[in-house]
């Protein structure tokens, strides 16, 4: 099906955003930010640490405010309304007094989402994210792929259609990590949510994304915009295909410049 | 039943060595290397128990009564002051100071002062127990609530909690094991703090007892009270122990998943 592009489809809109930290020193982190991502994208935002990319996360979440410019979310500014977007943070950040059933259901919680209701949805995708037989057992026991599986489980509960992600494989070595993005792929084909990734692994910006946006050094500001139209479902082969190699030393020549 | 023969096998050595010593000390006093009245034998001291036995119940009630009522309110002030203290931050520039300078103020120095504000009653003791175990909840309690995890608040914030679901959510749980570690520290101090209170004046109570066996030479007796204190710390210590354990199962989770 296909439509022409509405104000509707734009699921982020930022226009021309700077951050400026202030708390203890002044830190220019963003300096003229401006992108749009349509509903049912999946962009990355790739760059040098001190980028500033989780403070672009935090301000499309609406936990900062813009220094200058504005965020749109849905049509709405960001900063006036929490909980417009489901984020999940760059640590697992699982509530450990709270058994995986129940941080699966928190974000759902919270937006007032009935109880039977959550826990009747969570239960639905345990066999999905890899959880499944481990509903009661407290997140501490769990080991650390399961636990960043369990954060993003909690993350695609929160009933919204748009997804924040920052670094969500971070921590993890290198072969879960791969197993962890081929399913990424496949959870988002299969409920086609807006995602915004934050990421430091271009490997994992290419094999996932639609639109990739490279970040300078502090202060952060989009030095590129690369579309990758590689053909999905993108298996861990397609990392050798020429199409791929190409985006990698395109993406590698931009970063080199900047690092 | 498998564990249970593991921690018989483990504290077996123990007890044996225990067993040892309290023969040892009986044969030691018997053969008369040591008047009888300065050390008693266990046998002496198990006789004590005996022939008090109507009586011990009784000062038992009354210590642990100022005990656990010390504690409790010590919990009240001691979690309402720190919730003020991690809240507020204007309160916590002016009450933190006064707090921590305050545990310098020998407490047991004050009994004195209170038997002769509050008389020889419940209340002078209580008030000592309470300024006891204040200071261990304050500050922990004070601590977990200010240590919070910042991406755990971002998390909620972020989803549109409002302040009280911030506080149900986050501040509440997080503080839990805090909360616990500076009651344990408090209770621990609780009885020998309300049995010290007693030697300032009381007409019942195991530091009451302490001082009339002292008194009558009767070092047996004295043995005894110090045995009954000490069981009776070491089980207030297990029941807090316990209540931590049922208030934060996650822990307990941890601690058997480390044993296998």
């Amino acid at each position: 099906m296909i439509e022409s592009i509405t104000m509707e489809d734009v699921a982020v809109d930022v226009e021309g955003v700077d951050y400026t930290y202030t708390q203890s020193q002044k830190i220019d982190a963003l300096r003229d930010i401006s992108f749009k991502v349509n509903t049912g994208d999946f962009v990355s935002f790739i760059g040098p640490s001190g980028s500033g990319k989780s403070t672009l996360l935090h301000l499309i979440s609406g936990l900062l405010n813009p220094s200058k410019g504005v965020i749109y979310v849905n049509g709405e500014k960001s900063f006036s309304s929490l909980g417009r977007v489901a984020f999940m943070p760059q640590r697992d950040t699982l509530f450990p007094w709270r058994t995986v059933e129940k941080n699966a259901v928190l974000g759902a919680e919270i937006l007032g989402v009935p109880r039977k209701v959550a826990f009747q949805k969570a239960s639905e995708l345990y066999e999905l994210f890899g959880l499944a037989g481990f509903e009661k057992v407290w997140p501490n026991q769990l080991s650390g792929g399961m636990r960043q599986r369990l954060a993003l489980l909690r993350t695609f509960l929160i009933p919204k259609d748009t997804i924040l992600l920052d670094e969500p494989f971070g921590s993890l070595d290198a072969l879960t990590r791969y197993e962890m993005q081929q399913w990424l792929q496949q959870i988002w084909d299969h409920d086609r949510r807006t995602i915004i990734l934050v990421t430091h692994d271009v490997d994992e910006a290419i094999l996932l994304s639609d639109t990739i946006y490279i970040l300078s050094e502090r202060p952060g500001s989009i030095i590129k915009r690369v579309d990758v139209s590689i053909e999905r479902p993108r298996k861990k082969k397609v990392i050798h295909s020429t199409e791929f190699t190409q985006i990698k030393s395109e993406i590698f020549q931009i970063l080199g410049s900047e690092i | 039943m498998n564990n249970l023969r593991q921690k018989n096998k483990e504290y077996f050595p123990c007890m044996l060595f225990l067993a040892f010593s309290i023969f040892f000390w009986e044969w030691y006093v018997k053969s008369g290397y040591v008047s009888d009245y300065l050390v008693p034998a266990p046998s002496a001291v198990g006789q004590s128990f005996l022939n008090h036995f109507s009586i011990l119940p009784e000062h038992i009630l009354t210590t642990m009564s100022e005990a656990l009522v010390g504690l409790f309110f010590a919990v009240i002030i001691g979690v309402l002051i720190a919730a003020l203290i991690a809240g507020i931050p204007f309160i916590r520039r002016v009450l933190y100071p006064i707090v921590v300078v305050s545990q310098n103020i020998p407490i047991l120095a004050l009994a004195p002062l209170l038997a002769v504000w509050f008389g020889f009653g419940l209340t002078p003791k209580v008030i000592i127990v309470v300024l006891i175990g204040f200071f261990p909840i304050v500050v922990n309690t004070a601590d977990g609530l200010m240590n919070v995890d910042k991406d755990m608040i971002s998390l909620v914030r972020g989803l549109g909690a409002n302040r009280w679901q911030t506080f149900r959510l986050v501040l509440f749980p997080s503080a839990i094991p805090a909360f616990f570690s500076g009651l344990r520290i408090a209770s621990t101090y609780a009885v020998i703090g309300a049995v010290i209170a007693e030697w300032m004046g009381a007409s019942s109570g195991l530091g009451l007892f302490l001082v009339r066996s002292q008194r009558s030479f009767q070092t047996d007796q004295i043995f005894m009270a110090i045995i009954v204190i000490a069981v009776l710390s070491i089980s207030l210590f297990i029941s807090i122990q316990i209540l931590s354990n049922i208030a934060m199962p996650w822990r307990k989770a941890l601690i058997d998943m480390g044993d296998k």
